[in-house]
């Protein structure tokens, strides 16, 4: 069970009050007739399965009930950040791309698991 | 030294139980004593209690091998009383207490005859590895039966029959360093966390906390180990920010860490709750641990050798051993053998020695045994056999003897004469493996490391590993990898901990010698001819069937180990796994992380149904939702019918000639008093949602698919609701309140979900349109006054002109209703004259107390959801989610009167219905059905076929989404839908039901009841 931050609470709540509403950033076509068939069922079907950095949408249902965006690994669950609707992630797969990875750590470095600090860093 | 008569196997002293006392107990319907402080295992081994147990596919007596969770075989069925029954309990876990009854869970119907037994004597071959999937997938129609044949013999243990009388409770919990095991390596980081002062949790499984010191032979600061833990426990207990939970075992490590701690509160003191001042206690507390950061000090499980007829009573782990005789003063026999791979084993044969008893020999399987606990055994005269191992045990309920050899480890075989040694007890030991279930719930994977020989964890951020949990065994480097993993634990959380290694208890080195590499031990004959050599002994998985496996293709371990069902058992395999993989590894001619790495799954050990449920059971299952007019429905007999979690009366039968009206009598009687006079339904239930603001308007028109933008104040509409792959999600009327207020209703279901549907919209599409929602679902109660003397109750107590001319069909009005302040909605969900009368909730029990007063020579009629449903779909009214299902469109609805094609704003769905799919003129679509034969009421998700008499599988071309009987047409009828329907009125369809019977129908339209919608009007 996830420990998320909302940004606008500005608190860790449990999951247990939130709700996941798929793939952040997508935006609806602004002119829908406009789209090809194949178009509108990209935008309406077709979704992300990456493993590693995913960026999604949840909203805080039993709280303060704004959508906001996470991110989040995929392989080891970790949120990595939470941002609000209309602001843009700091961390992507392109920016944990170009360092070295930090997501599993062996108990040989404990250090490293130490540094890296409490769960749900947050924007 | 002597033994008690009654508890031959109970030394005079020695162990922390206390011989003052005795507890009496019954194991298979027979008598025995033990002590406080004994576990049931324990108790079981002093009075020389050898067979607990049979095998689950060969039938064979089974003993106890272990003192911990890891123990496969003493798996037990507890309770005195049938309500009291827990199945798959281990009696190594399970601490005694006076009047505890306990039975097998295998061997039926006797573990000492067993009827089982002709299959492991006759029927070996008969269950080969792969037997689940070779004898019992077919024929599948057999499943069953030996199903029900396996789990009676397999051990699984069986439910209560009764109800359990027991509560159990659930918490939630937040510290900054969870601390999982209380041995040497746990007390070391809960001390230096708390000493920080992090808040702290300390969960140990055990009954006593102390771990491998308190059974271990050596001494801290030059005191015995138990007054150092004694030490340790009280400085932790008076530390306010620390929580210490025995019995509780972390079961599960789930994300972020969040760790369910399974604490048994009472299951030592008796089978049920005992009471306190007349309040029964808690049974168990399931706590749901928020964790800054974990540490996982687990220890180490041994490993057993695997060598022919280890499985017979008598065969235990050298750990074990020690376990028994030091801290239970209880001696598992007379005559010990020790094989073993290591050093650390050797405090068994020591152990066994200061017990007063005889030790036959030592098979070291390595040549040069040299470490400091090898000379003390030479010392003290025990023959120490280097380069060797035991190959064999003799004896079949109990070991008679043990047949020792000379062994190649590398070559796998043999290499000298076998010497047969008498005796009554196998110590083995092949090594140790760290205890990483929890680490592996993470979701990390192990890494092999080929010092310890065994898997080490890795995890996730957050997570830590000390002392035996990461292979560190020598116990003052444990202590010292306890303190640093909790000091820098309580420094990750921002409390400045000071790791000082002089805080630590001096602990006198050990010299141990390297431990060499040994799972399987050869034999004279090979591993398939060779006597049973078990790998998994709660699966009964041998070294042969794995051997086998590896033959017939199989080489991931993970396929191995479903082919086996090596690890499937509720220990998961603790102590086979690693043995299995090994052999595994020997046969593929690779290594062992080259086979694979193990998983290990929630839950640790099995934990009863009571302790995850919680409270959350009966009344407390799931919220109930009543509306303000709850009593009185509940005062007319109402059968009440579930809406989500609402309750929603479903039908009032009455008593007429002193008999009950059924189901369909009520529900008849409701409908003609509706069409012929007036009843009343409670709609509370109905979802509001208040939206306000400039934009308001605007967004309506954007969410639904008809058009908004004339509705006046004191107004009306339906609106219809899609997602935007164009399938209607929702329906409702909505209402102008003023020019920038308008009131939404939604289906009782779906209010949440709509409101979410809203928010989702504006806050992520279209945050510049200025609009509020509110949820008002609960502050207003509905009732609908419906019928066509509707008119004449509800006059009677408003200050609202209700004439037909000035009051219109899809206006509301604002006034007074029984002297509360009130909105009257002029809307009909039943195709009759009906008032939707909108109350503030406190206030509706008197409005609707009111309305009877003055209703009842009107034959004012309370009726349910059932008529309601028949009512409208006498009408042809939808039911989202009923009538629809996701994949349909307002046009397969036959709705286009409610599809605004021209509106300016691309609306939500708009795109979708000119798809290339949704333009298909063989969509199902929404039809009325209604069936030849005017006595029979369709099934709701009949499937429809237009050829009968084509061969199965038919063509389905739809199916029935719902059907009543109706007493207006006084025939059933249905709505339905059905490929390319709308073309098709007049034309006949089939339902073929599951007993072969055909009903026939016709398509119609689907407004049976008023098609020219004028009794609405009257
Ligand atoms: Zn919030």
């Amino acid at each position: 069970m996830f420990y998320i931050y909302c940004p606008y609470c500005e608190e860790h709540r449990e999951e247990e009050e939130f709700h996941p509403k798929g793939q952040a950033h997508l935006a609806r076509p602004e002119d829908p007739d406009a789209c090809s068939d194949e178009e509108w069922g990209d935008y309406l079907f077709f979704r992300n399965n990456p493993r590693g950095i995913h960026h999604e949408m949840w909203v805080h249902a039993l709280g303060c009930r704004k959508f906001f965006n996470i991110t989040r690994h995929t392989v080891t669950y970790e949120i990595l950040e939470t941002y609000k609707m209309g602001e843009q992630p700091t961390i992507t797969a392109e920016t944990e791309a170009s360092r070295p990875a930090a997501t599993a750590s062996s108990t040989d470095d404990r250090v490293s698991t130490e540094t890296k600090g409490a769960q749900g860093v947050q924007a | 030294m002597s033994q008690s008569a009654k508890q031959p196997n109970r030394l005079a002293a020695g162990g922390c139980v206390d011989r003052n006392h005795t507890l009496n107990f019954t194991f298979n319907g027979q008598a025995y004593t033990g002590h406080p402080g004994d576990t049931l295992a324990s108790a079981l081994l002093a009075n020389g209690v050898d067979l607990v147990n049979r095998s689950f596919k060969y039938s064979r007596p089974r003993g106890i091998v272990a003192a911990g969770s890891e123990e496969p075989n003493a798996v037990v069925q507890l309770g005195a009383s049938e309500a009291a029954q827990v199945p798959n309990v281990r009696a190594t876990q399970q601490a005694l207490y006076e009047g505890l009854v306990a039975h097998s869970t295998n061997g039926w119907p006797d573990v000492q005859k067993d009827l089982m037994g002709w299959i492991g004597k006759l029927g070996a071959p008969f269950m080969p590895p792969g037997f689940y999937y070779k004898t019992f997938m077919a024929p599948a129609s057999m499943w069953m039966t030996y199903e029900k044949y396996i789990r009676k013999t397999a051990g699984l243990g069986r439910s209560p029959t009764e109800t359990d009388p027991d509560i159990y409770d659930h918490m939630s919990q937040h510290c900054d360093v969870l601390v999982i095991g209380a041995g040497p390596a746990g007390l070391a980081a809960a001390l230096a966390s708390a000493r920080a002062g992090a808040r702290v949790i300390l969960a140990d499984e055990q009954e006593a906390m102390g771990g491998s010191l308190l059974d271990s032979r050596e001494c801290l600061d030059d005191r015995p180990a138990g007054q150092w833990i004694a030490d340790a426990l009280a400085e932790l207990e008076r530390l306010e920010n620390v929580t210490l939970l025995p019995r509780t075992t972390a079961n599960g490590y789930h994300d972020h860490n969040f760790v369910t701690l399974h604490e048994r509160r009472t299951e030592h003191l008796a089978d049920s709750a005992p009471s306190i001042e007349g309040r029964r206690q808690p049974r168990s507390r399931l706590h749901r641990v928020r964790a800054g950061q974990v540490v996982l000090a687990t220890g180490a499980h041994e490993r057993p050798l695997v060598y022919a007829n280890n499985d017979v009573p008598g065969n235990l782990l050298a750990g074990a051993v020690s376990t028994y005789i030091r801290r239970y003063g209880v001696i598992p026999g007379r005559r010990l053998v020790l094989t073993t791979s290591n050093d650390h084993a050797y405090r068994a044969a020591l152990d066994w020695l200061d017990a007063g008893h005889d030790v036959v020999a030592i098979a070291d399987a390595r040549e040069t045994p040299d470490g400091e606990l090898v000379e003390q055994a030479r010392a003290r005269g025990i023959r120490i056999i280097p380069g060797s191992a035991v190959i064999e045990a003799s004896g079949s309920k109990r070991v008679t003897g043990a047949r020792i050899a000379r062994i190649d480890r590398e070559a796998f075989k043999v290499i000298g004469p076998v010497e047969t040694l008498d005796c009554d007890t196998i110590a083995s030991s092949g090594g140790y493996s760290p205890v990483i279930h929890l680490a592996s719930h993470t979701g990390a994977r192990p890494s092999w490391n080929e010092t310890i020989l065994g898997f080490v964890p890795n995890t996730v951020k957050g997570v830590a590993a000390a002392g035996g949990a990461r292979g560190i065994y020598p116990l003052a480097d444990v202590l010292a990898d306890g303190a640093d993993a909790g000091a820098k634990a309580a420094a990750s959380q921002g409390f400045e901990a000071v790791f000082e290694t002089t805080a630590l208890p001096r602990v006198p080195a050990i010299r141990e010698g390297e431990a060499c590499a040994l799972y399987q031990v050869p034999h004279e004959k090979t591993t398939l001819r060779a006597p049973k050599q078990f790998v998994d002994l709660q699966n009964d998985v041998t070294a042969a069937a794995i051997e086998l496996a590896t033959r017939e293709g199989f080489e991931s371990i993970e396929h191995v180990k479903r082919y086996t069902a090596m690890g499937f058992g509720t220990d998961q395999g603790k102590l086979g796994n690693i043995n299995g993989m090994a052999i595994a590894a020997r046969c593929l001619g690779r290594s062992i992380p080259e086979v694979g790495t193990t998983v290990f799954r929630p839950n640790y050990t099995p934990v009863t149904f009571g302790a995850v449920v919680g409270r959350h059971c009966r009344e407390l299952f799931d919220p109930e939702r009543y509306t303000a007019m709850h009593q009185w429905h509940v005062e007319q007999g109402a059968e009440f019918e579930d809406v989500g979690q609402w309750k929603r009366p479903w039908y009032y039968p009455r008593h007429v000639n002193g008999r009950l009206e059924s189901m369909h009598e009520a529900v008849v009687r409701e409908c003609r008093a509706v069409r012929e006079r007036v009843g009343i339904l409670d709609a509370s239930t109905l979802g509001k949602i208040d939206i306000q603001g400039p934009d308001a308007r605007e967004f309506l028109g954007r969410v639904y698919t008809n058009k908004w933008a004339k509705l006046a104040p004191g107004r009306v509409r339906y609106g219809l609701m899609c997602k935007d792959d164009g399938m209607v999600m929702d329906d409702g009327t909505t209402s102008c309140l003023g020019e920038n207020h308008f009131l939404m209703t939604t289906t009782s279901g779906g209010a949440a979900a709509v409101l979410e549907w809203l928010e989702m919209w504006h806050q992520t599409e279209w945050p510049e349109l200025d609009v509020y929602f509110t949820s008002v679902t609960d502050h207003w109660a509905t009732m609908t006054v419906t019928g066509p003397e509707a008119r004449k109750p509800l006059a009677e107590i408003t200050d609202i002109d209700l004439d037909r001319e000035s009051f219109k069909f899809m206006d509301w009005r604002e006034g007074n209703v029984a002297d509360v302040p009130a909105r009257v909605f002029r809307i009909s969900f039943t195709g009759e004259l009906a008032f939707e009368i909108n109350v503030q909730a406190n206030y509706a029990m008197h409005v609707w107390k009111t309305l009877f007063e003055h209703g009842d020579k009107y034959g004012l009629t309370p009726y349910g959801t059932e008529t309601m449903h028949v009512l409208r779909a006498e009408k042809g009214f939808i039911i989202a989610g009923q009538d629809t299902d996701g994949s349909v469109t307002p046009e397969d609805l036959g709705m286009y009167w409610a599809i605004g094609y021209d509106k300016p704003f691309p609306w939500i769905g708009k795109r979708a219905l000119s798809r290339s799919d949704t333009r298909r003129t063989d969509r199902k679509q929404l039809v009325g059905l209604r069936p030849a034969d005017p006595a029979v009421v369709l099934q709701e998700g009949a499937q429809i076929v237009f050829d009968p008499q084509q061969a199965i599988p038919m063509t389905m071309v739809g199916h029935v989404t719902s059907s009543y009987y109706s007493p207006t047409l006084e025939s059933g009828f249905a709505l339905a839908v059905v490929k390319g329907g709308h073309q098709r009125l007049g034309e006949t369809v089939y339902l073929p039901m599951a007993d072969g019977t055909i009903h026939e129908a016709e398509i119609v339209g689907t407004q049976f009841v008023d098609p020219e919608g004028e009794r609405q009007n009257v």
